[in-house]
């Protein structure tokens, strides 16, 4: 098979930008991604574009260019940029198109997601009764595995506290204000043991990845072109303890869908978690992180509370994590998230990442996405 | 007495009594016990099922607090912004059938342990337009000194508990 690269990305700030549509932070971004890419918008031969509030994401074209490119909206919960970048990258490995175009764009209103149960398949009266909440899931999903593996409330808070403090150095990132331990810690508790400085919030930007065919790379670019090793995507199995679910099989739990997608990752990429140089995981809470962490093979279950006393996560560290901030910095508009996480790990493989750039030449990079109903998607990317 | 009536038909034993049971199904073809009543099993996709009802004891498996009142709709308690009390939710395993969520009647994590003994109640949770108050399904620690509920029947506590959690 062909191999795709980027050769180009773009990324829109997230935060809030009172009346700028999605429409718009997302054409911005494409106009970016194409600029770093060397390559103007007519040559591009399909793009794939995601989004939670876009109706029709597709529709950016109105202000890209009509040039009859076609245009695939995609959505797949939180894991929606990852999936628009696994198709932009199989179409190029396909041979089907030689220069693609991954999108994602969303701008959410504040606070917690709302929505129907019927629209997950669940019974009304599990939103009536106050359970239709996927931070439950999270704080439950947390509690149990800080009881199983010896996980302490500090360890959450060390997590929260390096996120915003990577933060703190991301032009780009929403919350830019660095919080201590003990501050995060004194917040209040919205879903035990979670904290309101441990969640992120849904909030707005949009992103965007240019890729090539790796033969092709120098007729746009002279920038390290990043290897797409592997994309890989899951959704849950019988037995997994997933989000939304108002009843779980007893028995021996079975691993989560980011289990299955990053060992079918490592598997594609040929390529093990011990050669991970740098990860952007799902952390959509601090305990999020953690888990994530030994889900994704990155560590065993346990070993979090050691390896985040000692700074491994931390820039500088031996496996960074997170280092622009992740989504507790950066907040989630669904659409955009994976795609902020990819451009984050360009940037890095790059060495172009600034005053948070991993020390040394890191040459691998992971990224992970997990979401509603129990999806994962994940790649590797390398130079 | 205030009227009364469950917040969706088919969701647990009614009228109520002194202990309610949450309404499953089994499957015909594979035995998996659903929770709420499924019409296709998740596990083999047989669209064959029996109603069952569930233990009305369990362990604590997981929980979790609730410090903010939930996006509304889809909630509809009758509670306000500044009159939400908080509550919990977890999973309690009923042995042998299946985890399930619930509200739970302890508002404090600290009084509340994975592997704890829980048993089930109904709880109201909102009073509709006629003044009708809605109940719901909960778990309430089972050792509680004013447990409204009658005490398990003997043999039922053959699952023996987890270690107290280090809170």
């Amino acid at each position: 098979m062909t191999e795709a690269v980027i050769i180009g990305t773009g990324l829109h700030p997230f935060g809030r930008f009172p009346g700028k549509p999605a429409m718009d932070m997302g054409a911005d971004a494409v106009r970016m991604a194409l600029a770093d890419a060397g390559v103007n918008w007519p040559q591009i031969q399909a793009g794939y574009v995601g989004s939670f509030e876009v109706a029709n994401p597709d529709a950016i074209v109105g202000r890209l260019g009509l040039t009859g490119v076609p245009l695939r909206g995609v959505f797949n919960g939180c894991a929606t940029a990852g999936t628009a970048v696994a198709m932009a990258a199989r179409a190029i490995e396909t041979g089907e198109h030689d220069l693609t175009i991954a999108i994602g764009m969303d701008k959410h209103p504040r606070g917690a997601f709302a929505a129907d149960p019927s629209v997950a398949g669940i019974p009304s009266w599990y939103g009536q009764t106050g359970l239709f909440l996927t931070t439950h899931f999270f704080g439950m999903k947390i509690n149990r595995y800080m009881h199983e593996h010896g996980i302490s409330h500090e360890t959450l808070a060390r997590v929260a506290a390096k996120n915003f403090g990577n933060a703190a150095g991301n032009e780009k990132a929403w919350r830019r204000t660095p919080l201590t331990v003990g501050e995060i810690l004194a917040s209040p508790v919205l879903n035990y043991p979670l904290r309101q400085f441990m969640y992120c919030g849904p909030d707005e930007g949009a992103a965007a990845v240019v890729m090539c065919r790796a033969d092709q790379a120098h007729k746009y670019t002279t920038s390290t072109p990043i290897r797409v090793r592997a994309t890989a995507l899951r959704s849950r199995r019988f037995g997994a303890f997933e989000v939304q679910s108002p009843s779980v099989p007893v028995g021996e739990p079975v691993p989560s869908p980011t289990v299955d997608a990053s060992r079918a990752a490592y598997e594609q990429a040929g390529i093990g978690p011990e050669d991970v140089d740098i990860a952007q995981l799902q952390d959509t809470d601090a305990g999020s992180e953690i888990i994530h962490m030994a889900e994704n093979g990155l560590c065993k279950d346990g070993e979090q509370e050691r390896l985040i006393a000692e700074g491994a996560t931390e820039i500088g560290g031996r496996l960074p994590v997170n280092t622009d901030g992740g989504l507790l910095g950066n907040g989630e508009p669904i659409g955009a998230s994976g795609l902020r996480q990819i451009h984050e790990i360009v940037l890095q493989l790059r060495g172009t990442a600034g005053t948070r750039q991993v020390p040394g030449t890191p040459r691998v990079g992971y990224t992970h996405l997990y979401g509603a109903p129990g999806v994962s998607a994940v790649t590797i990317l390398s130079t | 007495m205030m009227k009364q009536k469950p917040v969706a038909d088919g969701l647990f034993t009614w009228p109520p009594t002194t202990q309610p049971r949450l309404i499953g199904t089994e499957c015909t073809a594979c035995g998996l016990v659903s929770f709420p009543t499924e019409s296709h099993c998740v596990r083999c996709g047989s669209p064959e099922a029996k109603e069952r009802l569930l233990a009305d004891s369990g362990t604590l498996w997981t929980f979790t607090t609730q410090g903010f009142r939930p996006p509304s709709p889809p909630y509809d308690g009758s509670d306000t912004a500044a009159t939400f009390e908080p509550y919990s939710v977890g999973y309690i395993e009923l042995p042998g059938e299946v985890l399930v969520e619930a509200r739970l009647t302890e508002p404090d994590p600290e009084k509340l342990s994975i592997g704890q003994r829980m048993r089930l109640t109904l709880v109201p949770y909102t009073v509709d337009v006629d003044g009708t108050e809605v109940l719901t399904f909960a778990f309430t620690p089972a050792d509680e000194p004013n447990e409204p509920n009658e005490p398990n029947e003997p043999g039922e506590s053959d699952q023996p508990d987890e270690p107290e959690e280090q809170s």
